[in-house]
């Protein structure tokens, strides 16, 4: 079990014990460790799947599982990866730890909701699990109808309700997010005295609470097709499959940015903290993010390019997925200005922060590319749509999660990692995430589909070098989780502020109290104001 | 071949088109990328910490520098949209002489036929220098026709028609794929386009042949269903006339028009109901399950062939 680093002071991990104590906490704080080990335990199981996928492409034929098997594990591996890892990763966990501690508050606005959210996630969690251990569901994450709802023999109702499930835990920590950020904000903390990391998750909340909603309604619409035969979305009984593309979408692209926004804030208190400068335009990059949520909605249609939709449409949805390259684009030259004559630390968040800046930086190129409705054309489908996306939730959003765990790690355990472990895996994740990800670029471009269970042999040296890639990501991905259990009772005990970062969580000790402050405090400074954490500074710049 | 790869081989008139715009793309992608990682690196090694105290000068920004890193790289991107689709419009404009071939996907199998009647399944026979045009739909999953050397991409979906056209412009053999994933044999629901010199196209038709061309077929399907009981050639029958109905626009009950393409006339063969001629009534019983898809497209090369009626009007022209 965690060990507190100073035994006789009380913090919210030794004021209460046994299992009673955890699974009926009220405590933001604990709420957020039960998060952070349920994904925990969901993303080892979609990188087993993962694993299970990339040993199969190392030869053209196929051999090591059925073609049944085959499509079961890359659906599995993107449900599991996507539903009840990527979309709670960082708002469940470091949303809920730290957003109260970074507004000066000292819980959320309903500590019992949040509660539920997790028991919401975990109930899910089980139905997806039930039909995994059943016989597994083969309809691609993207439940594209007809084929789930009179074609797949495989337990879509139960990975669907799974999903519906977990989308309410979803809706429920978004609305928590927000009634948190406008009512329990401490004394002066005004909105723009807020870390970018707060704004970040505003933005994300609300995609969130208005986005899920068109999700469950989907997955209920899919239930009514598929048990009842009322005819919605397959033309044999009266209904429109593209329609189903439509809803599918309006949630599931704005759900990437459920992903990649709360990296993006993870990224922005990086940055800062380890340069010690205020982020270069700061409410640019505050406003960025909600002008992503609200632009995020509108660009659903550029995964329809070739569905049959209308000419009109696709150059309409074509022109506005532009429009959201330029926010994200912003951010990334304001973090790059934040470098800017700081003084700047390399320490293991950084270099996450460096490396979520690079591969998020080729994610959003390669997006331009897809955005461009003749390329689209020929690469929709193909592993390089694969590469793109992954760059942007693995190399971005596991990137940017990777970062923040290393940073608020002393803040939730007391303890420091070992830093020169912590650096080495760093470089082991980014080398062998290229090395994965890169040649299915390459791949795609040469027409390679996605989804394929067997392939032509002249794409084989791209699959071998992409396998060789994921073996040594695996490792890269091992090394943190011995570490981090290893720290638990033999790391070095943090102090209440380790980096010299300004946010209010390290404004009180670590582990924090069970209320976080012994007094509210009252903010009298912008976000990222260094003068306030440096002691007998010397000037420089 | 033992070579790497790194871009697939051009076969078709947009083949070259989508790749100078990925060209485009790439020289964008590399410039900015460049940019970036290098001032990171310069960055990060100039102004390292050097002591644990050092406090730098806070910067909080610069109107002049955020405008200029929104508004190049916003006309990139509009320059990028519009050279996109520019491509795509002109692929969804075949040209009016465009060799028809029907398409229809089922799992795991793509089933082509040619007008004069010539069946094949997961291959196709085309000539080289001559566009075609596919008209395409789908009996179960969606499907999506895919060949890389010709870098276009159309899915097949069941319960309408949507066409794509490609110009081939050089002989060999491709890939064709199912792009959209539709079960457990997906990854080998594919084969080959073969795209012949025109001399080897003839020769090929030739010895394709089967009974009957497409229309001939269709002509057949429309006596044995006896769809001649009530559309009558003179309009003279309880439902409307066909002859010359193909390309034309039909006046339909309740004031809409529609225009009477290889769609229209597929969905009023299996969904009368839909869309009633103004002047008739809603009489036609469906023929879902009656007339396969192949069947449909059958009618449908039977109806365009179909002339004017003797003696009608200028205007109602058949489209071929």
């Amino acid at each position: 079990m965690i060990t507190a680093a100073v035994p006789e002071r009380e913090d919210y991990l030794n004021v209460s014990h046994g299992l009673k104590s955890w699974l009926l906490t009220k405590d933001h704080k604990r709420i957020g460790l039960l998060y952070l080990a349920t994904i925990t335990l969901f993303f080892f199981l979609g990188g087993v799947f993962a694993t299970v996928i990339r040993i199969e492409l190392l030869t053209p034929g196929g051999g090591l599982v059925s073609s049944e098997t085959y499509n079961k594990l890359f659906t599995m591996h993107g449900v599991t990866m996507i539903f009840f890892f990527l979309l709670p990763s960082i708002p469940a966990v470091f949303g809920n730890f730290f957003l109260p501690m970074m507004i000066g508050a000292r819980d959320l606005a309903f500590p019992r909701i949040n509660l539920l959210s997790w028991y919401l996630l975990v109930v899910g969690g089980l139905f997806a699990l039930f039909a995994m251990l059943a016989g597994g569901v083969d309809t691609g994450w993207t439940f594209y109808t007809p084929y789930s709802t009179t074609y797949s023999n495989t337990w879509v109702i139960a990975t669907a309700l799974g999903i519906f499930v977990a989308g309410f835990s979803s809706i429920l920590t978004g609305l928590n997010f927000i009634v948190t950020i406008h009512r329990m904000r401490a004394p002066g903390m005004t909105w723009f005295r807020m870390p970018l990391f707060v704004w970040a998750h505003y933005a994300t909340a609300l995609i969130q609470v208005l986005g899920t909603p068109v999700l469950a309604v989907t997955i209920v619409l899919v239930f009514c097709e598929r048990v009842f035969h009322i005819g919605i979305f397959d033309p044999a009984l009266g209904g429109d499959p593209v329609l189903f593309q439509h809803l599918f979408w309006f949630y599931s692209h704005p759900a990437v940015y459920i992903m990649i926004l709360p990296a993006m804030g993870v990224v922005s208190e990086l940055v800062s903290t380890f340069s010690r400068k205020a982020i270069f335009g700061y409410r640019i990059v505050a406003f960025s993010s909600v002008a992503i949520a609200v632009l995020g909605f509108l660009v659903w249609g550029h995964h329809m390019f070739v569905s049959g939709q209308s000419l009109f449409a696709g150059m309409a949805f074509s022109f506005l997925s532009y429009f959201v390259a330029i926010p994200s684009a912003i951010k990334v030259f304001n973090w790059t200005a934040t470098l800017y004559k700081g003084s700047i630390s390399y320490a293991t968040p950084m270099l996450y922060a460096f490396g979520f800046i690079g591969l998020f930086t080729m994610g959003g190129l390669t997006g331009l590319f897809v955005a461009a409705l003749g390329i689209d054309v020929h690469v929709t489908d193909t592993y390089f749509v694969v590469a793109h996306f992954h760059y942007i939730m693995v190399g971005g959003a596991i990137m940017g999660y990777m970062g923040g765990l290393h940073y608020w790690w002393p803040k939730m355990t007391g303890r420091m990692y070992p830093e020169g472990w912590a650096k080495l895996s760093a470089l082991v994740i980014f080398l062998g995430f290229n090395l994965t990800f890169f040649p299915q670029f390459i791949l795609g471009y040469l027409g390679m589909p996605r989804r394929y269970h067997t392939y032509p042999a002249e794409f084989q040296i791209l699959h071998v070098l992409s396998t060789a890639g994921a073996s040594v990501l695996a490792v890269g991905y091992a090394i943190p989780m011995i570490y981090f259990a290893w720290s638990l009772r033999y790391g070095k005990v943090a102090g209440a502020n380790p980096w010299g970062a300004t946010g209010l969580e390290w404004k009180t000790a670590s582990p924090p109290p069970l209320h976080n402050f012994d007094k509210i405090p009252v903010v009298t400074h912008d976000a990222y104001d260094y003068s306030t954490v440096v002691g007998e500074a010397v000037e420089v710049g | 071949m033992g070579l790497l790869r790194l871009f697939p081989v051009q076969a078709s008139t947009f083949a070259p088109d989508v790749d100078h715009l990925l060209y485009f793309l790439l020289a964008v992608a590399v410039f900015f990328s460049l940019a970036i990682f290098c001032s990171i690196f310069y960055f990060a090694i100039r102004y390292r910490r050097r002591s644990e105290n050092e406090l730098p000068r806070a910067i909080h920004g610069g109107m002049a520098l955020e405008i200029l890193w929104s508004v190049i790289p916003f006309g990139l991107t509009m320059v990028m949209f519009t050279w996109g689709a520019s491509i795509y419009f002109n692929e969804s404009r075949p040209p009016d002489n465009a060799l028809d071939v029907y398409v229809v996907g089922k799992q795991w199998m793509w089933k082509l036929e040619h007008l004069g009647g010539q069946r094949e399944i997961n291959e196709l026979h085309i000539p080289v220098g001559r566009a075609v045009r596919l008209t395409m739909t789908s009996e179960d999953a969606i499907h999506s026709f895919f060949v890389p050397a010709f870098r276009t991409k159309q899915d097949a979906v069941p319960g309408r028609y949507t066409t794509t056209w490609f110009k081939p412009t050089k002989a060999g053999k491709y890939h064709l794929f199912c792009a959209e994933y539709c079960g457990t044999n997906h990854s080998r629901m594919g084969g080959w386009v073969y795209v012949m010199a025109p001399r080897d196209y003839e020769a090929w038709l030739s010895g394709g042949a089967s009974g009957g061309s497409l229309a001939e077929n269709g002509q057949k399907l429309f006596d044995e269903l006896a769809c001649g009981n009530c559309h009558k050639p003179d309009g003279s029958g309880r439902c409307p006339s066909l002859s010359g109905l193909f390309g034309k626009t039909v006046q339909l009950a309740g004031g809409a028009t529609v225009k009477a393409d290889e769609g229209y006339i597929r969905e009023s063969i299996l969904q009368p109901q839909a869309k009633i001629v103004a002047g008739y009534g809603p009489i036609m019983p469906t023929f879902q399950g009656l007339v396969t898809e192949e069947g449909v497209m059958q009618l449908i090369e039977y109806i365009k062939s179909l002339g004017p009626p003797p003696g009608a009007p200028a205007g109602g022209i058949a489209a071929r």
